[in-house]
């Protein structure tokens, strides 16, 4: 869990630039909106490269094809990072993302599911799941072997509605769902073990009956390598704690409250492009 | 002038018992109808269609709010979910769910409330719900149906399956008396007009619609000519009918077993202020929570019988020739 600059070898050197971008996109659209949560968005940046960088099966030019994997991002505060995965995808030019925020734009600054290959839009925290599982409940109905990603906050494990679907996904054997927890530690005033202690949290889900497995939400390697291990569970929901820095990328942002809502301007700005470079 | 013949109640089947009777007629014709339940399958009548379709039932457990949102993902991957519990359940645990996972996205889910109102009796306050149709009305994007008996429930569902989009279905749970034949029609945001008359218009729904058709054979015999409708459906409101009724009538009085403030009341006397203003009274829960009681017991303490309707449309005649 170490801050520093991302590993860029082999394979995962796309993946390293996919994600690279991914920041440096978001960060430019968060401060030409003078809007929040950057350091949110930097957190799952690298999860985010994995999902969009291939393992999701989408088709970009059909965005609605019927047996595309699912993804909900439950933290839809995050949206600039997604809009920027689905650009870099192919959903739509970079230009696009201009607009982020601003008059008339369907880039909402919470996740909308008017953008290209948003699925759902979230923004109120803890609906994701729910959401999700009944996704996976209707293609496991109709026998479809598509998938559901789920990304959700730590912090936002704080909210009930999440534990009512965890029972829920667990007893129905939910096996097309996976949720990754972007366990960066902080929420937005504090610490997630000062607000609302929640570990010992692999236990948690282990004993709701899912499947759990721990990385490093930085590790490109190691991420897709366990999601490809949740994809072929059978019987059971699969959880990813990806343990991960908030603000992640840019030093002056790493492990800090202050990044989830600064918005960087000036000085700080060009620091964290260069840093990004 | 009248132009019926007097209303006598006989009792049909509860609407929530119509309701779990058109889900197995459903089922039976439409794979996609799938149901969802919060372990009440027995109270609100989807017993039957868990029986006969297992593997389109959903046990959600004592999760309402949860419930909502599974529906919401059912739908969105193409399923025409009905989720139902107690309404005061649903609605009021289930509200931000129904806000931000059912209105905002638009989705096809079907949300049915039983044991609405006061007249579920017995068990108490707790588990009334007075304030169901003023929740679901404020959801934008949403149909909300309130059937006054088995028929028109029946046909309802049916309706309610085939309408792209959401809808809350709202349901009883003691027996309702037939204000239809099996063969009427109905159409979402058609209200029905049950008895023509030109001094005054009773509008009702629910159980509060067999009220009405008694009190309007009061008025009758006072000879005071009583016009009744029936909203089945209480978003969208029929507005030509509405202001048809406020114009030709000069006085209204709308009742129902759901708080007065909020509900169909307030609905409609916001069409009738955009259309042609007119004497409006309301019969209604004023500012209260009942408690337990026998059903009878309850509907006369709290004013939703009848007697008061006719009371009300009195005073709405007098106050209509000053
Ligand atoms: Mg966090």
């Amino acid at each position: 869990m170490s801050a520093g600059v991302l590993p860029a070898v082999g394979a995962d050197r796309e993946i390293a630039v996919f994600a690279r971008e991914i920041r440096r996109r978001a960060l430019r659209m968060t401060s030409r909106a003078r809007s929040s949560h950057i350091g949110s968005a930097f957190s799952c940046a690298d999860i985010l490269a994995v999902l969009y960088g291939g393992l999701l099966r989408v088709r970009p030019q059909e965005p609605g094809w019927s047996g595309r994997d699912r993804f909900i991002l439950s933290k839809g505060h995050a949206a600039s990072a997604l809009y920027a995965a689905l650009s870099r995808r192919g959903f739509f030019p970079s230009e696009a993302l201009e607009a982020y925020s601003g008059d008339g734009s369907i880039f909402c600054g919470h996740a909308s599911s008017a953008v290209p290959g948003v699925d759902w839009s979230t923004g109120s925290l803890g609906h994701g799941l729910p959401v999700a599982c009944g996704m996976a409940l209707a293609a496991q109905l109709d026998h479809r072997d598509h998938r559901v990603v789920a990304l959700l906050s730590d912090g936002e494990l704080d909210e009930g509605s999440n534990w009512e679907a965890i029972l829920f996904a667990g007893h129905h054997r939910l096996d097309r769902l996976t949720v990754i927890v972007d366990c960066n530690g902080l929420q937005s005033l504090a610490a997630t073990e000062e607000t609302l202690r929640l570990e010992p949290l692999a236990a948690k889900w282990q004993g709701f009956g899912w499947w759990v497995a721990e990385c490093d939400g930085h590790d490109h390697a190691s991420l897709r390598s366990v999601l490809e291990t949740a994809r072929h569970q059978s019987g059971k929901p699969s959880c990813i704690l990806a343990r991960t820095v908030k603000g992640r990328g840019v030093d002056f942002m790493e492990n800090s409250v202050l990044w989830h809502y600064r918005s960087a301007q000036g000085a700080e700005l060009d620091s964290a492009m260069t840093q990004l470079e | 002038m009248a132009t019926r013949t007097r209303f006598e109640v006989k009792n049909g089947v509860a609407t929530r018992e119509a309701f779990g009777q058109a889900l197995v007629e459903l089922g039976r014709v439409n794979p996609d109808v799938v149901v969802c339940d919060a372990d009440l399958s027995k109270s609100t009548f989807t017993a039957g269609f868990a029986k006969e379709f297992p593997d389109r039932f959903f046990q959600c457990g004592i999760a309402e709010a949860n419930m909502v949102a599974i529906g919401s993902g059912l739908a969105s991957g193409g399923k025409i979910p009905f989720v139902s519990s107690f309404s005061c359940f649903v609605m009021n645990k289930g509200f931000e769910q129904l806000r931000v996972t059912a209105a905002f996205p638009n989705v096809n889910l079907k949300v049915v409330g039983t044991h609405s109102g006061i007249s579920i009796g017995e068990d108490g306050p707790s588990q009334m719900s007075i304030e169901d149709l003023s929740l679901a009305c404020s959801l934008a994007g949403f149909t909300v149906l309130s059937p006054a008996d088995e028929f028109s429930m029946r046909k309802l569902i049916r309706a309610a399956a085939a309408h792209q989009g959401p809808v809350f279905i709202r349901a009883g749970r003691i027996k309702a008396p037939i204000i239809y034949s099996a063969a009427e029609e109905f159409e979402i945001g058609k209200a029905k007009v049950l008895a023509q008359g030109s001094d005054v218009t009773l509008m009702a729904t629910g159980l509060l619609v067999a009220e009405s058709l008694l009190a309007c054979d009061l008025l009758e015999a006072e000879g005071i000519s009583t016009r009744v409708i029936d909203f089945a459906t209480i978003k969208p409101l029929d507005r030509e009918v509405i202001a048809a009724a406020a114009s030709e009538t000069g006085a209204i009085v709308v009742s129902e077993e759901h708080l007065a403030d909020g509900g169909l009341g307030v609905r409609i006397a916001q069409v009738v202020a955009e259309t042609a203003p007119c004497v409006m009274e309301f019969v209604g829960v004023r500012n209260t929570y009942a408690e337990s009681g026998t059903p009878d017991g309850l509907l006369d303490k709290y004013g939703l019988r009848a007697v008061n309707i006719a009371g009300a449309a009195r005073r709405a005649v007098s106050r209509k020739k000053k």
